[in-house]
C-alpha cells in the first residue's frame, strides 16, 4: 500500500453529455482503499454512465479520473492499461460472452493474463463460480441461464483475477431476498477479509445497508451529487427530503 | 369496480356558461374503445372558441373512465395551457382524481426531453457528407489498428486464438462449399451458354471453352466468391460482433485489458484471407465443369474440352486470380468487423450495421476488381 489511505479513486469536475443532452456536471467524489463504496440514484439518473467513465470506457466532455493516482483518461496508456488489469467490472446487462460456457468466461482472463497451467486456471475458475452458487452450471452457456444466475456468474468472471477494485453495476437487480442476502454477505467478506475495493451501483435498500460504507446520490434533475455519507446518517438526518424519502422508500 | 359491460356509451353535451366559458359535460362510460367520437367532438368545440375563454369540464355524470378518459382531460388541459386560457375539471369522482392528479403533475414538472431538431435539406445535405467523412476517418483508424494487431499476432503466434481461428474457418470455408458450388457451375453453364450462339455464328463455338476458362479463372471465379462471401461472412461477422457490442461484451473485454480488435477481428480476418483462395479454386472447378456441360452439349469431346482449357489459360491467370481471391476475403472481413464493432446500441442497430457490412464489402469489391484489372494491365499479366 502507497500511503495516502485517503483516495484510491478520485473523480474530479467530471461532466458527461450524450449529444446536448448533459447527464450529469461537475461531480468530484473519491474512493478510499478498501471500503465499500454505493452509487445510488433514481433510474435514468447517470450511474452506470458514471461507472463507464470511472474505468474509462467513455471519454468525458470533461474533468479528471485517477485510479492510484494514474490518470485514465489522458493519462499514459501503458500504465493505464496495467492499472485497468487490476480492477474487475461488472456490467449491468452481465455482458457474458455468449460463445463460450460459464466456465470458459470466467478462465478467460486467466488464461490471458497468467501462466498457469490448464488444471490450475480450472480450480480457480471453478472456485469463483462455486462463490457464487453456480459451480454446477459450468458448463452451461450463458443463454441457457436465467438473468440473476447471468449476473453471479458475470461477478465471477470480474472476480477472476483478484482485482483490488471491483465494479459491480447493479448487482443484486433480479435476485430474490435469499440469494441477494448471500451476495452481501459474499461482498462484506472480500472487503473486510482480502481488502477488496468496491464501487457498487444499487437500489437495494437492505443490500445498502448492509454493505455500505459511504454512498453517494445522484439526482436526474439536479444533475450531480445530492448527498454524500453514511447511508444510515442520510436516512435520519439530510436535510433534503428527497434523499429521506428515497431511504424510506416513499413516492413524491 | 369493474367496468360496466352493457352500460351506454360516453356521450358529450356542450354549454355557455354565464362568463361565457364553455361547459363541456361528459356522461356515461368513457372507454378507449369508444371514445375517439367524444375526444374529436370536444376538441373541435375548443378549436372553436377564442382563446381566452375558459373551460369547465363538468365530469360529475361520468360513469366509468379508463386511462383514455384521463388522457382526454389531459390533452384538453394541455390544449388550454398552450392557448392561455383557464381550465377546471368539476366533479371527477375521487377514485379518479387520484390517477388525474398524478398524471398532470408530472406532465407540469417535467419539460419532455429534447429529441434531435427537424433539419432541412442543407442541413441533412451537410450531417451526411460530414458522416461520410467520418465514416472514412473511422476505416483508417481501425485498418491501422487490425494492422497493428495483426503484426502482434505475428510475433505472438502461441497467444492467437486459434479454436477462433478453426472455427472461422469452418464457417467461412467449409459451410461455404454448397452454394459457392452451385452457383459457380450455374454461372460456368449461363456464360458457355450465352456464348454458344454468337460464336456459333462466326463457326467459334470450338472457343466457348477458352471463353469459359478466362473469364472464370481472371474473374468471375474471384468476384462471385468474394460477393458469396460478403453475404454470408461478411454479414456474419457484423452481427456478431454487433451483438457482442450490444451486450456490452466487447466492453468488458476492453476493460478486461483485451484489445478487441486482437481479439476478436484478428481471427476473423486471418480465416477469411485463408479461406478465399481455396473456396476460389473450388469455385474455378465446379464452373469450369458447368462450362463443360454445354460444351460437350455441342458434341465437342471432353478431351478437347480439357485441351482447350489447358491452352487458353496461363500459370499467371490462376496466380492472379487467387491473389484478388485473398484480397477481397481482407477487404470483406475487415468491412464486416469494422461495421460490426461500430455498432450502435439496440437490436436495431445490429441489423443495420449487417446491411451496411454487406453493402460497403460489395462496394469495395467492385471497386478494387477495377483497380486490379488496370494493374494487371499494366503490368502485362
Ligand atoms: N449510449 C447512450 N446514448 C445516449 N444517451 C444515453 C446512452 N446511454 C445512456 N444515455 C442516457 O444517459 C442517462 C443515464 O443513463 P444510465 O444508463 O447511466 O442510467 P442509470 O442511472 O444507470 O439508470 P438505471 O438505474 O435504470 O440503470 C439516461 O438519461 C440515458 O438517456
Ligand atoms: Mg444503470
Amino acid at each position: 500500500m502507497n500511503g495516502d489511505e485517503a483516495s484510491l479513486i478520485e473523480v474530479a469536475n467530471l461532466s458527461v453529455a450524450y449529444g446536448d443532452h448533459t447527464v450529469f456536471r461537475n461531480v468530484s467524489f473519491s474512493v478510499k482503499r478498501g471500503e465499500v463504496f454505493v452509487i445510488l440514484g433514481g433510474s435514468g439518473c447517470g450511474k452506470s454512465t458514471l461507472l463507464k467513465h470511472m474505468i474509462g470506457l467513455r471519454q468525458p466532455a470533461e474533468g479528471t479520473i485517477a485510479i492510484e493516482g494514474e490518470e485514465i483518461v489522458h493519462g499514459n496508456p501503458a500504465r493505464r492499461s496495467r492499472i485497468l488489469r487490476r480492477i474487475g467490472v461488472m456490467y449491468q446487462s452481465g455482458a457474458l460472452f455468449g460463445s463460450m460456457n460459464l466456465l470458459e468466461n470466467v478462465s478467460l482472463p486467466l488464461e490471458e493474463f497468467t501462466q498457469l497451467h490448464a488444471e490450475g486456471i480450472e480450480r480457480i475458475a471453478r472456485m469463483k463460480l462455486e462463490w457464487v452458487g453456480l459451480d454446477s452450471f459450468a458448463d452451461y452457456m450463458p443463454s441457457e441461464i436465467s438473468g440473476g444466475m447471468q449476473k453471479r456468474a458475470a461477478i465471477a468472471r470480474a472476480m477472476a483475477l483478484d482485482p483490488s477494485i471491483l465494479f459491480l453495476d447493479e448487482p443484486s437487480a433480479g435476485l430474490d431476498p435469499i440469494t441477494s442476502a448471500e451476495l452481501d454477505v459474499l461482498i462484506r467478506n472480500l472487503s473486510r477479509n482480502l481488502g477488496i475495493t468496491f464501487v457498487v451501483v444499487t437500489h437495494e435498500l437492505p443490500s445498502i445497508y448492509a454493505i455500505a460504507d459511504r454512498v453517494i446520490m445522484l439526482d436526474k434533475e439536479r444533475k450531480g451529487i445530492i448527498a454524500t455519507g453514511d447511508p444510515r446518517i442520510l436516512r435520519d438526518r439530510h436535510e433534503e427530503p428527497s434523499v429521506r424519502r428515497f431511504f424510506n422508500r416513499e413516492a413524491a | 369496480m369493474l367496468a360496466p359491460t352493457a352500460t351506454p356509451q360516453g356521450s358529450l353535451e356542450v354549454a355557455c356558461g354565464d362568463q361565457g366559458e364553455l361547459i363541456l359535460s361528459f356522461r356515461g362510460v368513457l372507454k378507449a374503445t369508444t371514445i375517439h367520437e367524444i375526444w374529436l367532438q370536444a376538441r373541435h368545440e375548443l378549436g372553436r372558441r377564442s382563446l381566452s375563454q375558459g373551460v369547465v369540464v363538468n365530469a360529475a355524470e361520468v360513469v366509468y373512465c379508463d386511462s383514455a378518459g384521463l388522457g382526454l382531460f389531459l390533452d384538453l388541459a394541455e390544449v388550454q395551457r398552450k392557448s392561455g386560457g383557464a381550465f377546471r375539471i368539476d366533479g371527477l369522482a375521487p377514485r379518479f382524481q387520484g390517477l388525474f392528479h398524478q398524471l398532470e403533475g408530472r406532465r407540469g414538472s417535467q419539460p419532455l426531453v429534447q429529441r434531435a431538431p427537424y433539419r432541412s435539406l442543407p442541413g441533412l445535405v451537410g450531417t451526411s457528407v460530414v458522416h461520410l467523412w467520418q465514416d472514412g476517418v473511422a476505416l483508417v483508424a481501425f485498418i491501422g489498428e487490425l494492422s497493428s494487431a495483426m503484426t502482434w499476432a505475428l510475433f505472438h503466434p502461441r497467444k492467437l486464438r486459434w479454436r477462433d481461428v478453426w472455427l472461422t474457418c469452418e464457417h467461412v470455408g467449409a459451410n461455404a462449399l454448397p452454394i459457392v458450388g452451385l452457383i459457380s457451375f450455374l454461372i460456368g453453364l449461363i456464360i458457355a451458354f450465352q456464348a454458344a450462339i454468337p460464336l456459333g455464328q462466326f463457326g467459334a463455338q470450338n472457343f466457348v471453352a477458352d471463353l469459359v476458362a478466362v473469364s472464370l479463372v481472371r474473374e468471375l471465379g474471384p468476384l462471385m466468391t468474394a460477393i458469396i462471401l460478403a453475404g454470408r461472412s461478411g454479414a456474419a461477422f457484423a452481427a456478431e460482433l454487433g451483438t457482442m457490442k450490444v451486450n456490452e461484451e466487447v466492453d468488458a473485454l476492453s476493460t478486461m485489458g483485451l484489445p478487441p480488435v486482437r481479439f476478436l477481428v484478428v481471427a476473423r480476418v486471418s480465416a477469411a484471407v485463408a479461406m478465399m483462395p481455396f473456396l476460389t479454386m473450388f469455385s474455378m472447378v465446379f464452373g469450369l465443369i458447368g462450362g463443360g456441360v454445354v460444351y460437350l452439349s455441342l458434341g465437342f469431346s471432353y478431351v478437347l474440352y480439357c485441351h482447350q482449357v489447358v491452352a487458353a489459360l496461363e500459370l499467371n491467370d490462376l496466380l492472379g486470380g487467387l491473389f484478388k481471391a485473398a484480397t477481397f476475403g481482407l477487404l470483406v472481413a475487415t468491412v464486416g468487423c469494422f461495421r460490426g464493432l461500430q455498432t450502435e446500441l439496440g437490436a436495431s442497430a445490429v441489423g443495420r450495421s449487417t446491411t451496411r457490412a454487406v453493402v460497403t464489402g460489395i462496394t469495395l469489391i467492385v471497386v478494387t476488381d477495377g483497380l486490379f484489372s488496370v494493374i494487371f494491365f499494366l503490368l502485362g499479366i
